[in-house]
């Protein structure tokens, strides 16, 4: 996804593209996540800015001809279960507010006209017109196709050319070199591999999710719908939310659930508890679901980093080398802003937000991995 | 454990049930788990009344081995040696690594939502195979059966004397279809095999190397005779025809080469189309156990033991070969299950007959697959507007548009950007067909549900790996007993609670039929495959 859309906004700044993969489009945890494209799970800073800008730009691409995508700008509502959640809850929402985020409060009596089939008895919750939702392997299909690029699938990256004054100057692949003045690392989870090509260091490790699907249903669900959970973090003293899966309808009819989180590595067995978790947390939230079959579940492995941001912008370690990956669980919403600033650095122009939170080399610089 | 190891096996068909005799034989606790509502499997479901009166000799004897089979099984069962779970559909096998220990989740009742556990010190897979069915226009038309789903309707007496068949396709299971709906009382119009004499003959030597099978063939031939059944070797059914139903369908002469002969065609009026393409393994379980696979198959070694300790597999599921050879393997997997669970060194010589006939039959199955393969050509006669994933209605233009305009390059891809097998049934009826259109290898998918599960039973797994329970649970003290007929059955369903779940009943009902079971299987081709449970009878009834 984040490869496509770099692709997209960097022909469009009028260089010549050429996109490598050694696979078919979506092959990546693109096409093994969800297409939330949310605001709302994200608290101030640089990775709301980037959603917020990311968000508007979605909305500009799904008017766009040819980009039939399943983009639905469905809104999304939180949900707090106790009256303490909702309190941490409303909290969270005025730093957001303040950042440019629309969070519309939502009483306990208002919340089943939202949601019919909402679960009785819930303290109350928070609309957020916002967030939206694309079908994530069309979508990096599409914006490849408009981009223009030529398209090399099917092709490893074996290596990175480096003059020696260290300048790179293209990609050695299994089936060939490709000259080119600029390269992007847009690979993922493997982005780390890539940079170690290059011989620089970036700390990008996979962090996997289970998604469960059920069968197809008429629309029950209109929104994304989760719950926030208030968590006291005692040690550090600050409150963090924490959030139960994601629930939503889709255009196609089945009723996505997802996603976990662990660190296991690569492993991509399946995980009971895991997929017991998001059952769980789905029939919390919509009793009615204790009856739908899950057709099916399949995971994915988020590429993060360390401090949880991405990796986008030239590399001072090896000039021409550009990062756009280790964006998470985060990498389809983020992914037409990241292309933008990926651009921009390319081509020189003005950034549109502040780049420095996304440097790659801040793991070197900053204190490595323990920041 | 201070009692007996605990094997459980899933799939009672002739592999299952050859490595549960032979397992409790040598003092293994057996659990035989499987979907359909008695023992036997795709072979011995047959309806005796399909064998005819006067049996060709190696009708009879398989006939006798069933019956052995099934005697075997009483004793074991009386015994206390084998618990045999009807109508238990595995939706996933979980090994607990810590422990070596497995879970056997099943879903049982009528309407399959109540979750179940075994407990098992080992896990032996006999799972068989499911058809393969190419698209071509007209396909998705009421009236048109897989040759599976023809069986059942044999099963069911479903098949109303006055009916007129054509069967078609590829492979030997066309065969016993053609005889069976013509011993039922249906006139079979023709039988349409895409093969020639010439492929069977250029295999001769591998073949010969049969006797027992060749007669087999050559009762089948006889019968067909008998019944004046008109045999269209290397020909295929392009096009079926009917407006809301079948009404007739069109026979294409082929070329050696595959290709239609130019001015070969007719039409032959019929309203029942049972369709073929050879079999394919059942591997869901095995995969998501992390067995390792060998093309679509599991891949066993010469014990039958997969790459995963603790389990094994037989039958149709390592590779598709006939009933024999699913005898074979689950004789010498019964063993080999037997010994190592028992700490005893495995002694070949005790299933050396058996691994001699295994060897045979294997090649015989390689040989006749060579035959038996979908004609060369096929995917490009199928034209765009085609639907080729009947859940999704996916067209066959759309599967190609994923790879050539969008860039897809394997099925997961495909899918991803068609929705071709993100239906109900997963892909297992399309897959094939999407390998053809789109040149993508054909890979078994990756299914870690192997049967649509109800979330109330995910949620209410125990929260440990295998998800078993922190006790053994036993045994459910419940064996259904065997045989059990469709009416016992359907009785002992009728007290149990349906329950409301605000939806209307078509979305939250049960989603396979007692009449045609496993859809998941692919072997109906009735519109209803989109909402199953939505239509209680087999379109063919009305
Ligand atoms: C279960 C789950 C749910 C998720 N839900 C959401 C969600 O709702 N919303 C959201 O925004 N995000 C979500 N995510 C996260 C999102 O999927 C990822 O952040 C995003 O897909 C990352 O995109 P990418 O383009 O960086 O990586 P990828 O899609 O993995 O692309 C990287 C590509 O690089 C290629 N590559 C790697 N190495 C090489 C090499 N040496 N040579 C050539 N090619 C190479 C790979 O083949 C791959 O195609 C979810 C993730 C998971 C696992
Ligand atoms: C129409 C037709 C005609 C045939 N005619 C002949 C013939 O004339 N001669 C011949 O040699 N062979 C014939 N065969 C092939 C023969 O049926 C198979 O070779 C043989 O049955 C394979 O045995 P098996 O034990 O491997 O699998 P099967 O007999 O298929 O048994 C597998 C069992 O596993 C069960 N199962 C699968 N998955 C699950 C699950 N997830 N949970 C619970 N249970 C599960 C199924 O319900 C089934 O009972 C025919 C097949 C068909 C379809």
């Amino acid at each position: 996804m984040v490869g496509a859309a770099c692709a997209l906004y960097a022909a469009r700044a009028g260089l010549d593209v050429r996109v490598v993969d050694r696979g078919p489009v979506a092959g990546g945890t693109t096409g093994a996540g969800e297409g939330n494209l949310l605001v709302s799970d994200k608290e101030p800073g640089p990775e709301l800015e980037l959603a917020l800008l990311s968000a508007r730009l979605w909305a500009e691409l799904a008017e766009e001809p040819g980009t039939a995508m399943e983009y639905e700008p469905k809104g999304g509502l939180v949900v707090a279960s106790t009256p303490g959640a909702l309190a941490a809850l409303r909290d969270f929402t005025a730093g957001q507010r303040t950042a440019g985020v629309t969070a519309v409060p939502v009483g306990a009596d208002r919340l089943r006209e939202l949601e019919p089939h909402l679960a009785p008895g819930m303290a109350g919750g928070v609309h957020y017109p916002q967030d939206a939702q694309v079908m994530p392997a069309l979508a990096a299909a599409r914006l490849l196709r408009a981009s223009g690029a030529r398209t090399h699938l099917g092709h490893t990256v074996t290596g990175v050319l480096r003059t020696a004054d260290g300048t790179v100057y293209g990609v050695r692949t299994d089936r060939g070199d490709i000259h080119a003045p600029a390269v992007v690392n847009a690979a993922g989870t493997w982005g780390g591999e890539l940079a170690a090509l290059a011989g620089v260091r970036l700390p990008v490790l996979p962090r996997r999710g289970f998604v469960l699907v059920t069968e197809p249903l008429p629309r029950m669900i209109r929104h994304k719908v989760y719950a926030a959970d208030y968590v006291a973090d005692v040690a550090s003293d600050s409150a963090a939310l924490r959030t139960s899966p994601v629930v939503e309808g889709t255009a196609a009819g089945p009723v996505l659930i997802g996603a976990t989180r662990e660190r296991v590595g690569f492993d991509r067995s399946l995980s009971l508890p895991a997929v017991r978790a998001l059952a769980a947390g789905a029939i919390a939230l919509f009793p009615f679901l204790e009856r739908i079959r899950a057709l099916r579940t399949y995971a994915g492995f988020r590429p993060y980093l360390p401090d949880h941001l991405p990796a986008i912008g030239p590399d001072p370690r090896a000039p021409g080398l550009f990062h756009a990956c280790g964006h998470e669980g985060a990498g389809i919403g983020l992914a037409p802003g990241t292309g933008r600033l990926i651009a921009q650095a390319l081509t020189g122009g003005a950034p549109e937000l502040d780049p420095v939170p996304f440097r790659p080399e801040r793991f070197d610089t900053d204190g490595g991995d323990a920041r | 454990m201070a009692e007996r190891p605990r094997l459980a096996v899933v799939g009672a068909g002739p592999a299952g049930l050859a490595a549960a005799l032979t397992a409790a034989a040598r003092g293994v606790q057996v659990v035989l788990v499987d979907a359909a509502d008695q023992a036997g499997g795709q072979f011995y479901r047959q309806p005796a009344a399909a064998l005819g009166a006067r049996r060709p000799r190696a009708l009879h004897h398989q006939w006798r081995t069933w019956e052995r089979l099934r005697a075997g099984l009483e004793r074991h069962r009386e015994a206390g040696r084998i618990t045999a779970l009807t109508d238990h559909h595995v939706w996933c096998v979980a090994r607990d690594p810590a422990s070596g220990a497995f879970g056997v989740h099943a879903l049982r009742g009528p309407a399959q939502d109540e979750g179940t556990v075994v407990r098992a010190d080992a896990v032996l897979l006999a799972t068989g195979g499911y058809e393969r069915v190419l698209p071509f226009p007209g396909w998705t038309l009421p009236g048109v059966v897989t040759a599976g789903g023809a069986q059942a309707m044999l099963k069911g007496g479903l098949v109303l004397p006055g009916r007129t068949a054509v069967v078609a396709g590829t492979g030997p299971l066309l065969l016993p279809v053609a005889t069976g709906l013509a011993a039922a009382g249906a006139r079979v119009a023709a039988l349409v095999e895409s093969a020639g004499p010439a492929a069977l003959l250029r295999r001769a030597p591998a073949l010969a190397a049969q006797p027992g099978k060749l007669a087999e063939g050559a009762g089948y031939a006889a019968r067909l005779l008998r019944h004046g059944v008109r045999v269209l070797p290397r020909s295929a059914v392009v096009a079926a025809h009917g407006t809301g139903r079948l009404d007739a369908v069109t026979v294409a002469a082929l070329d050696r080469d595959g290709t239609l002969r130019p001015g070969g065609t007719r039409r032959i009026r019929c309203d029942t189309l049972a369709v073929g393409h050879g079999m394919l393994p059942h591997t869901d379980l095995a995969e998501t156990l992390g067995c390792t696979l060998s093309g679509t198959s599991v891949r066993v070694d010469a014990e039958q033991r997969t790459d995963v300790p603790g389990v094994w597999a037989a039958g149709e599921a390592t590779g598709v070969g006939g009933a024999a050879l699913a005898l074979a393997e689950g004789h010498i997997a019964g063993g080999s299950a037997a010994a190592r669970l028992h700490g005893t060194a495995t002694d070949p010589r005790r299933w050396a007959a058996a691994a001699r006939a295994r060897t045979r039959l294997r090649e015989f199955a390689t040989a006749l697959d060579a035959v038996y393969a979908p004609p060369a050509g096929w995917a490009d006669r199928v034209p765009d507007d085609t639907v080729v994933c009947r859940c999704e209605e996916v067209t066959a233009g759309e599967v190609r548009g994923a790879v050539e305009l969008l860039g897809a390059g394997d099925l997961r891809t495909v899918k991803l950007l068609s929705r071709a097998g993100m239906g109900w049934c997963q892909g297992r009826m399309c897959a094939p067909a999407v390998a053809g259109l789109t040149g993508c290898p054909l890979t078994a998918g990756r299914r870690p549900l192997a049967r649509p599960v109800p979330l109330g039973v995910l949620a209410g797994l125990p929260d440990t790996n295998a998800g078993l329970p922190d006790t053994d649970p036993g045994l459910p003290d419940t064996d259904p007993g065997l045989p059990v007929t469709d009416t016992g059955r359907a009785m002992a369903d009728a007290g149990h609670p349906v329950t409301d779940t605000g939806l209307p009943s078509a979305d939250a009902g049960p989603p396979e039929t007692g009449v045609d079971r496993p859809d998941t299987d692919g072997d109906r081709l009735g519109p209803d495959t989109k909402r199953p449970g939505a239509d209680p009878v087999p379109p063919e009834t009305d």
